[in-house]
């Protein structure tokens, strides 16, 4: 499996997506504030955490005693470049170009 | 106890995977002529002892839009090649960025398999708003995102590929 299909597979899961916004709303959590949220086992939030955390979406530090879940942006943005590169740049710049006409002889 | 609540919420973490040896993730971080080709261009002097000083250099191009000449400083607090860098960080391009001071940073580079290195950006932005959302980037296509996300990505482009996302 590669690092985006990591990436892919872990986004494909409505409970980890969940998971990730709760850490863009508040981000260095806890697995028991998170669990909170969720009506899930504490194992079950375990195993969906593991599996962001090996698409390397969410990071864990240790802080003392507790361990801390925090996101981590690089890999979508990872992702969102080569398909910038691949796909859209052309499309990109052509709006671009398009809005600052537009908005010059307004 | 309110500090280690803060603390959490407002520490960003950042992590990324180089197919590159921690000396060279090591290298691109404080050597000006690496520093250039990557992220906003600028060029770092990193005085690497406890205590040593730290500055980045406006490029051309932000120079020309009105940037101070050193857009960021601080102080290295711990320096252990290739491994570890602790240093403070303090945007300089705006007042208000200014007037939030210096905040932590933490650069750790790990061997994580045969040939690739893991990343590990710690920025620690505690009573620091304005900063923590320079810092987190945008979704902003045209401008790259910014921020450490898009500082970082550019960084294992250069290092894999050996040219930068634009360029």
């Amino acid at each position: 499996m590669t690092d985006d299909d990591r990436v892919f597979k872990a986004l494909a899961d409505p409970t980890r997506r969940f998971l990730l916004d709760r850490l863009f709303a508040r981000d260095g959590r806890t697995l028991t504030e998170l669990e909170s949220e969720l009506e899930m086992t504490r194992f079950g939030v375990m195993k969906h955490l593991r599996v962001l955390e090996e698409a390397s979406l969410v990071v864990t530090r240790r802080s003392g005693r507790t361990k801390l879940h925090f996101l981590n942006p690089v890999p979508i943005r990872l992702i969102h470049n080569r398909w910038i590169d691949k796909y859209t740049e052309r499309r990109v710049s052509a709006l671009v170009d398009l809005k600052t006409q537009l908005e010059d002889t307004a | 106890m309110t500090t280690a609540i803060d603390a959490k919420v407002t520490t960003q973490v950042y992590r990324v995977f180089i197919k590159a040896t921690p000396q060279a993730i090591w290298d691109a971080i404080t050597k000006p002529e690496w520093t250039e080709r990557y992220g906003y261009g600028g060029r770092a002097e990193y005085e690497l002892r406890a205590g040593g000083k730290y500055r980045a250099h406006a490029p051309e191009p932000m120079r020309a839009m009105g940037a101070p000449a050193v857009v960021v400083d601080g102080e290295v607090i711990e320096s252990d090649p290739p491994r570890r860098l602790v240093q403070t960080w303090r945007a300089l391009w705006d007042p208000a960025l200014v007037a939030e001071g210096a905040r932590r940073l933490t650069w750790e580079i790990e061997v994580a398999g045969p040939g690739v290195s893991a990343l590990t950006v710690t920025h620690e932005l505690e009573g620091a708003p304005q900063t923590a959302a320079t810092v987190a980037g945008n979704t902003d296509l045209a401008s790259g995102g910014g921020g450490w996300p898009w500082i970082l990505s550019d960084l294992k482009t250069l290092l894999e590929s050996g040219k930068p996302l634009q360029g």
